[in-house]
C-alpha cells in the first residue's frame, strides 16, 4: 500500500516552482499534494500527481533532475487530535519519521497524512495492526 | 606488440639520443643568435655565447623565453627565416591581450605531420583507421596539426572540427569513426549528447581517444573511459613550440607522454627561482626546439606543472616521459594563502560516486575572505528526495577537497545542465575577485 511520489531538484532561483507547475499544467497533470523542504542554496519538491510516469517524462524533457520514491498515506478524520492519535502510534511502534506532510480532502471529513519513514515495511504493518486506513495511490487520486 | 612509427629513433639508446641532442642544440643557438636580434641581446647581456654551449647541462646558461617575448615581437619578429619561406602561420587565441603567432617552413610541417604520425602510433591508431578529428580547425594548432599527421599516418582523416555535437555522433554511426582527436571536455560533451539521443557507445566503432588541450584528472580519464566506451591517452603539445605532438602517452605505458626527444629537449625548473631541478621533481616544464626552422623557440616557460619520469617504459621507447600535466602556473588559484588546482578538485569529484564531470569552480572575496563554492549539477545517481541525502554528499565532498587540498570550500548542488558545456576548452574557474 504504497504510492509513488516525484521529487523534483530545485535551485533557490525565482520562477522555478512556477515553471514546474506550469509544465504540468499544460500536460494536465493534476497535483494532489505537495511540499518544499529548502535549505540556503537549494530545495526539494515532492508531488503527489495523478500521473506519474507522465509527470515524471515531462519534467525530464525539460531538465530537471527527476527521483520517485514511495511513501505512505494515512486518512485521519479530520478533526481536533486526528494527528496527535497518529503521531503518538508512530512513537509508540518507534518508527522513524523523514519527513511528512498534509491535505486535506474535497468532502473536508477526512485529512491526508503523507509520511516516509526509514523502515517503510514496519510502518505499514504497524499502522494497519493500530487500525489506521492506508490509501493507494488510485484512491488518493479518486479523492 | 608495440607499433612504431620510427622503431630506430623512438627506441634508441639514451647516450645515442643525447649525443643527437647535443649536435642539434649546437647548430640551433649557433643559427639563432646570428639570425634573431632579440635572442642575440639577450643572450649579450647574459654573457653567453653559442661556443659556450658544449654540453647538454649548458642549456641551463641560456635566457629563458617566455610568452611575452612572443607578443613584444608581434607578430613575426622571432622567425629566423625570411618570409617567403614561411609556409604557414598559427596564432593563440590571445585572451589577454595580442595573439602570439607561430610560423612554419615546408621543412617544419614535414616534421610537425612525422612527429604527429609517432603520436598516434603510439596510441596504437593505424593506416586502417577512420580518425573523427574533432580538435577546432583555424588559427588554434589542435586541427590542422593534428590533420595533417593523420594523412601522414595514411589514415583517412573526418576533418569535423569542433562543434554542433548532434551531427558528430551521426557522423561517427556513419562513418564508423575509430579513432577521436577532441578536448577532454568535448568528450564528454559527446558522451551527454550521445546518452541524451539514445545513442550507446557500444554501438559504435570507436576504439581509442586522443585527448589534449587542457589538463584533465586521472578520474575523469576513468569517466571519459567509461562513458565512451573507449581507452582515453593523454596527447601534448602547446603552439610556441609546434603544437600537439610534443609527446604522447603509449598504450603500454601506464602513465606518462613520451617526450619526442629527438626534437624537443625538456627542463623542470622551479617556477619561482628559475633553477633547474633534479630528474624526477616536480615543476613548471621548460621546453627548446631542436629541429624547428621558422620559428625555433630556446628554453620556453610552458607554465605547465609536469615532472620527468625516467624510469624505462613497456612499450621499449626510450624517450623520457612526462607526468600528465596537473595544472598551470597560471591557473593555481591562491584561495587564502592554499595553492589549489582545478584539476585536483575535479579529482575528488570525479572520485565521489554518481557525480557527474560537470562542475565549475566560483571564487569570490568577501570582505578579505576568499570564498570558493564548487557548483556540482545534480544527476539521477545522486539526487534523493531527502534534504539529510543531499546535506550528506556535500558534505562529503568538501570534507575530501579539504582532506586533499587543505582549503575549506562550499559545495553547492545546481540543476542539471545549467554549467557551460565545452566546444573546446572548458571553462572550469570563475574568479569574482578583483586582485
Amino acid at each position: 500500500m504504497r504510492v509513488e511520489q516525484i521529487a523534483v531538484f530545485l535551485e533557490n532561483k525565482s520562477g522555478r516552482l512556477a515553471e514546474i507547475t506550469a509544465k504540468l499544467a499544460a500536460e494536465n497533470i493534476n497535483i494532489r499534494a505537495l511540499s518544499v523542504a529548502d535549505t540556503a542554496d537549494f530545495g526539494i519538491l515532492r508531488l503527489i500527481v495523478d500521473n506519474v510516469e507522465k509527470a515524471k517524462t515531462t519534467l525530464k524533457s525539460n531538465g530537471f533532475t527527476v527521483g520517485i520514491t514511495n511513501v505512505i498515506a494515512v486518512e485521519v478524520a479530520d478533526k481536533t487530535g486526528g494527528l496527535a492519535g497518529v503521531l503518538k502510534t508512530i512513537e509508540e511502534e518507534q518508527l522513524n519519521v523523514e519527513y511528512m506532510y498534509a491535505f486535506v480532502n474535497k468532502t473536508g471529513e477526512n485529512a491526508v497524512l503523507i509520511f516516509r519513514f526509514d523502515n517503510m515495511d514496519k510502518a505499514i504493518e504497524s499502522l494497519q495492526r493500530t487500525g489506521y486506513t492506508i490509501l493507494s495511490g488510485e484512491q488518493i487520486c479518486a479523492l | 606488440m608495440t607499433l612504431y612509427w620510427e622503431e630506430e629513433m623512438e627506441t634508441l639508446p639514451r647516450v645515442g639520443l643525447e649525443s643527437v641532442q647535443l649536435t642539434r642544440l649546437k647548430k640551433l643557438v649557433a643559427r639563432v643568435y646570428k639570425t634573431v636580434a632579440p635572442y642575440r641581446e639577450k643572450m649579450d647581456a647574459a654573457g653567453v655565447k653559442p661556443e659556450d654551449i658544449q654540453s647538454l647541462a649548458d642549456l641551463a646558461k641560456l635566457p629563458f623565453t617566455v610568452k611575452e617575448d612572443l607578443r613584444d615581437n608581434y607578430p613575426f619578429g622571432l622567425f629566423t627565416v625570411p618570409m617567403d619561406e614561411v609556409v604557414r602561420v598559427h596564432a593563440s587565441s590571445g585572451t589577454t591581450g595580442k595573439p602570439t603567432v607561430v610560423g612554419y617552413t615546408k621543412e617544419d610541417l614535414k616534421t610537425w605531420s612525422g612527429l604527429m604520425a609517432r603520436a598516434l602510433t603510439c596510441a596504437g591508431a593505424t593506416s586502417k583507421d577512420m580518425i573523427h578529428n574533432a580538435y577546432g580547425y583555424g588559427l588554434f594548432t589542435g586541427g590542422l596539426g593534428a590533420h595533417y599527421g593523420i594523412e601522414r599516418l595514411g589514415a583517412t582523416v573526418i576533418p569535423v572540427s569542433g562543434g554542433n555535437t548532434k551531427r558528430q555522433i551521426t557522423i561517427m554511426q556513419d562513418f564508423k569513426s575509430s579513432v577521436l582527436l577532441a578536448t577532454p571536455s568535448y568528450a564528454l560533451n559527446l558522451a551527454e549528447t550521445m546518452a541524451s539521443l539514445g545513442v550507446d557507445p557500444k554501438s559504435l566503432s570507436l576504439r581509442v581517444g586522443v585527448f589534449g588541450a587542457e589538463p584533465w584528472s586521472e578520474n575523469m580519464r576513468d569517466e571519459v573511459e567509461r562513458k565512451l566506451n573507449i581507452k582515453a591517452v593523454d596527447i601534448y603539445g602547446l603552439s610556441e613550440v609546434m603544437g600537439p605532438g610534443v609527446s604522447m602517452q603509449c598504450l603500454e605505458g601506464k602513465s606518462g607522454m613520451h617526450i619526442f626527444e629527438d626534437h624537443f629537449l625538456p627542463e623542470i625548473i622551479d617556477p619561482d627561482t628559475g633553477e633547474v631541478l633534479p630528474p624526477g621533481e616536480k615543476g613548471e616544464l621548460v621546453f627548446t626546439t631542436l629541429t624547428k626552422e621558422a620559428f625555433p623557440i630556446i628554453r620556453y616557460r610552458t607554465k605547465d606543472i609536469s615532472r620527468l619520469i625516467y624510469d624505462p617504459c613497456e612499450c621499449g621507447r626510450t624517450m623520457v616521459r612526462m607526468e600528465k600535466v596537473t595544472g598551470r602556473t597560471d591557473d593555481m588559484l591562491i584561495i587564502r594563502g592554499v595553492n589549489v588546482f582545478p584539476s585536483q578538485i575535479e579529482h575528488v569529484l570525479m572520485g565521489t560516486e554518481g557525480v557527474e564531470p560537470h562542475y565549475q569552480i566560483v571564487v569570490n572575496r568577501v570582505g578579505n575572505m576568499d570564498t570558493m563554492d564548487v557548483e556540482v549539477e545534480v544527476s539521477e545517481d545522486i539526487f534523493s528526495d531527502e534534504i539529510r541525502v543531499l546535506e550528506k554528499l556535500t558534505n562529503r565532498i568538501q570534507g575530501d577537497i579539504k582532506d586533499m587540498l587543505g582549503v575549506t570550500c562550499k559545495v553547492k548542488l545546481v540543476e542539471p545542465k545549467t554549467i557551460q558545456r565545452s566546444e573546446g576548452k572548458a571553462q572550469r574557474v570563475i574568479d569574482n575577485r578583483k586582485l
